[in-house]
């Protein structure tokens, strides 16, 4: 059981036995989360940057809570409050934030490729913690590992994927995951936001009744908000109306459906409050995930493999 | 004293008079004085061409030069420094400097930079409004008289189609083309590649092929509505060309250029080089089944001339996040080499369209001096070894620009001299 990369960009390059890897290290590690004392030695001595361009909450205390739990070293440095205010450029910011010598920077940025950017240009592990619309494995991960937990596998299960296409980068990894690890997945959004090519990856409709059917899992993206003044859909209240996930709409997935949301959530948009606080909602449980599976990134990125022999 | 210079045994191929054969070329005082076999010299020197091909000089009708403003990034020094040591005799200057060139004053102090630093010919392009806006024309009468030997708003489209209207019937009394950069603005704001499979994977933004065949198609009837002149400046699109053929069989007066990274190049460059700017430039690379259009193009004829879309930039610009990098890449000193390497040895053109694409047509477009040998005409000439083999090293450019996606690469048939007014400027000594 290895993983052989010094970096995580994204799902895309990763085989079927890397992504059992993670998960299967992370299920591991999550019971340190259980634990009354929740921390082990076993990544002390190591220095973590968190460089966040973009808001975060949960990735972010997520990555915090994990170096924390692992006994990594780690600062956090998001934008409002760095020189990138002043004008330094990324390459600089990350150039000079190696030069305090970290082993890894997990870095959230607005433009597509920025993980690989650096991972081209620096010495240390990257990895990316979402890149524009390109990719955010870690979420991938921990949605896996949370559908995993609750189905028992991952093959084999049908896993509606709903909303915002195009400028989802859960989406992305999301559909790369599931689809290398045997999952089938539906897609289903308005046409302005499934971008062309995306029905080679998985199959595409535009009417969610259709895409629900028989679902094991539903996954619900984001509406971002600004979307709308770019003109992809007239109505935050039309959207509601055919896309968003109610109650009735649930009803069409299998009894035992799990719902999904990789937060923060728009109430009464994508998702309506009932499902949402309902009992197939299992947003919490991904959360907790999300812990467990960026202890297990951290562990096998840093060299943890070595000090568990 | 008459200067005199004879270029012996060469393989001479000129498609404007229909000639490949082994000729000797004699130049007397910057013009040619005689072609033919065994031409006896007076007096003067000789430059032993056996072996190697000799054309009309390659002018490059998209170059962007920089200066004035953006010296930066290259000066009219190093541009034809670059273009010379890429086999090129002349550049056609586009006017997105800064500023503008949209007015005489600019345009000359170009002409008069470029008689003292220039190395090859340089030739402005003026703005077709004023500072490239798109509201008001530019003087049209001024910037010829000046030396400007087309017009462009290259970098950003003319939005209006009446402004475009207007544009093309007023250059007309000056017999000036308009050199078009077609893209409609509302469909590549904010895009950094092409659109489809590949922009979707990677999640950057795409412009579609559309917002640029939309423009070709209206500038095309526009022309034919004026019977002014147009040129589309680096095509990129397969509907494109579909919009130039039919305009061509109207008998429109349209010509059309391509360059040689959309020639070899597709979107899937973005992928493979995992996000390198060295991809990124304006128009961009297409999917294959454009680029297939493109060369089929080159073969049948629609398509008159190579271009490079030469646009340097400084590292600053573009060692940063893919959608943060200035478009544009240098091409000055890779393209003939890219073109004989892949075109000529790979079969799509023989070597006598090649000259056709990089030096007849050129001048034919622009009603420009040389892109042909015939006697009396200018002595710009470009020698080319077809089989030399050399690897694409920037940082050994003579442009300050070192950014292109075919670093690296190794090619066969190179320039190997540049002659220009009957001067060698630029000669290959290994």
């Amino acid at each position: 059981m290895s993983y052989p990369h010094r970096h995580l960009l994204g799902i895309e390059p990763l085989l079927p036995e890397h992504i059992k890897t993670i998960l299967d290290t992370a299920e591991r590690l999550r019971e340190v989360l259980d634990r009354p004392i929740k921390k082990v030695p076993t990544l002390r001595g190591r220095t973590v940057v968190n460089l966040f361009y973009e808001a975060s909450t949960r990735t972010r205390a997520s990555f915090e809570v994990a170096q924390k739990v692992l006994s990594a070293d780690s600062l956090t440095i998001t934008t409002a409050t760095s020189s990138v205010q002043k004008g330094e450029t990324l390459l600089d910011t990350a150039r000079n934030l190696e030069a305090m010598n970290p082993d890894m920077i997990v870095v959230r940025h607005a433009s597509s490729g920025a993980a690989h950017f650096l991972a081209r240009h620096c010495r240390s592990s990257i990895v990316n913690a979402g890149d524009g619309a390109h990719e955010h494995p870690t979420q991938a991960l921990l949605d896996a590992l949370t559908l995993r937990q609750k189905k028992g596998r991952l093959e084999g299960l049908e896993v509606a994927i709903v909303g915002d296409l195009m400028h989802s980068r859960v989406a992305r990894s999301n559909i790369w995951l599931l689809t290398k690890m045997g999952a089938r997945v539906r897609l289903c959004g308005p046409p302005t936001l499934i971008p062309p090519g995306l029905d080679h990856l998985a199959p595409v409709t535009t009417n969610i009744d259709e895409a629900l059917e028989g679902a094991d899992a539903i996954m619900m993206l984001r509406v971002q908000m600004e979307r709308m003044a770019g003109g992809f859909f007239p109505s935050l209240r039309e959207y509601h109306q055919r896309y968003g996930l109610t109650v009735e709409r649930v009803k069409r997935a299998k009894k035992d459906v799990v719902i999904l949301h990789p937060g923060p959530m728009n109430r009464g948009v994508e998702i309506a409050s009932e499902v949402a606080d309902g009992p197939w909602s299992v947003i919490l449980d991904q959360v907790t995930n999300g812990v467990a599976v960026r202890m297990a990134v951290l562990y096998l990125l840093l060299g943890g493999a070595e000090a568990a022999a | 004293m008459t200067e005199r210079l004879l270029i012996r045994g060469g393989r001479v191929i000129d498609p404007s008079q229909k000639l490949d054969d082994d000729l000797d070329v004699l130049v007397e005082d910057g013009r040619i004085a005689q072609i033919g076999r065994r031409v006896a010299l007076r007096g003067g020197d000789v430059m032993e061409a056996e072996g190697l091909v000799v054309c009309p000089g390659f002018i490059d009708i998209h170059t962007h030069l920089r200066e004035p403003g953006r010296e930066d990034k290259e000066t009219i020094a190093t541009g034809t420094r670059a273009a010379a040591a890429g086999g090129y005799t002349a550049v056609c200057a586009m006017p997105n400097t800064e500023p503008v060139n949209d007015n005489a004053g600019i345009t000359r102090s170009i002409v008069e930079r470029a008689r003292t630093d220039g190395v090859v010919h340089v030739y402005p392009i003026g703005a077709i409004t004023r500072g490239s806006r798109g509201q008001e024309m530019s003087e049209y009468g001024d910037l010829r008289d000046a030396g400007c030997v087309a017009l462009s708003d290259d970098g950003k489209p003319v939005a209006s189609a009446r402004m475009m209207r207007r544009a093309l019937e007023y250059a007309k009394g000056f017999g000036l083309t308009l050199i078009d950069h077609c893209e409609e603005p509302s469909l590549f704001e904010g895009t950094c590649m092409n659109e489809g499979p590949v922009a979707t994977l990677l999640g950057l933004r795409g412009t579609p092929t559309v917002g640029e065949s939309l423009v070709v198609e209206r500038d095309i009837q526009l022309a034919e509505l004026t019977g002014g002149r147009v040129h589309i400046a680096h095509l990129s699109a397969a509907a494109s060309l579909d919009a130039v053929r039919r305009g061509k069989e109207r008998g429109v007066a349209v010509t059309c250029e391509v360059t040689p990274h959309h020639l070899l190049l597709t979107d899937q460059a973005v992928k493979e080089t995992e996000y390198d700017t060295s991809t990124k430039m304006n128009p961009p690379l297409r999917s294959e089944a454009d680029r297939q259009g493109l060369l089929d193009a080159l073969r049948g004829g629609t398509i008159d001339c190579i271009a490079t879309d030469h646009a340097p930039h400084t590292v600053d610009d573009k060692k940063v996040e893919y959608d943060q990098a200035a478009f544009g890449i240098v091409g000055l000193e890779t393209a003939v080499a890219l073109c004989l390497e892949n075109l000529v040895g790979g079969g799509v053109i023989d070597l006598a369209r090649l000259v056709e694409l990089l030096s007849t047509n050129p001048a034919r477009v622009l009603d420009l001096p040389g892109g042909t040998l015939a006697p009396n005409a200018p002595a710009d000439l470009t020698l080319l070894d077809l089989k030399r083999k050399r690897r694409v090293e920037p940082a050994r450019f003579e442009s300050k620009g070192r950014c292109t996606p075919f670093a690296g690469w190794t090619l066969r048939g190179w320039p190997v001299a540049t002659i220009v007014g009957g001067r060698v400027v630029w000669q290959d000594r290994r």
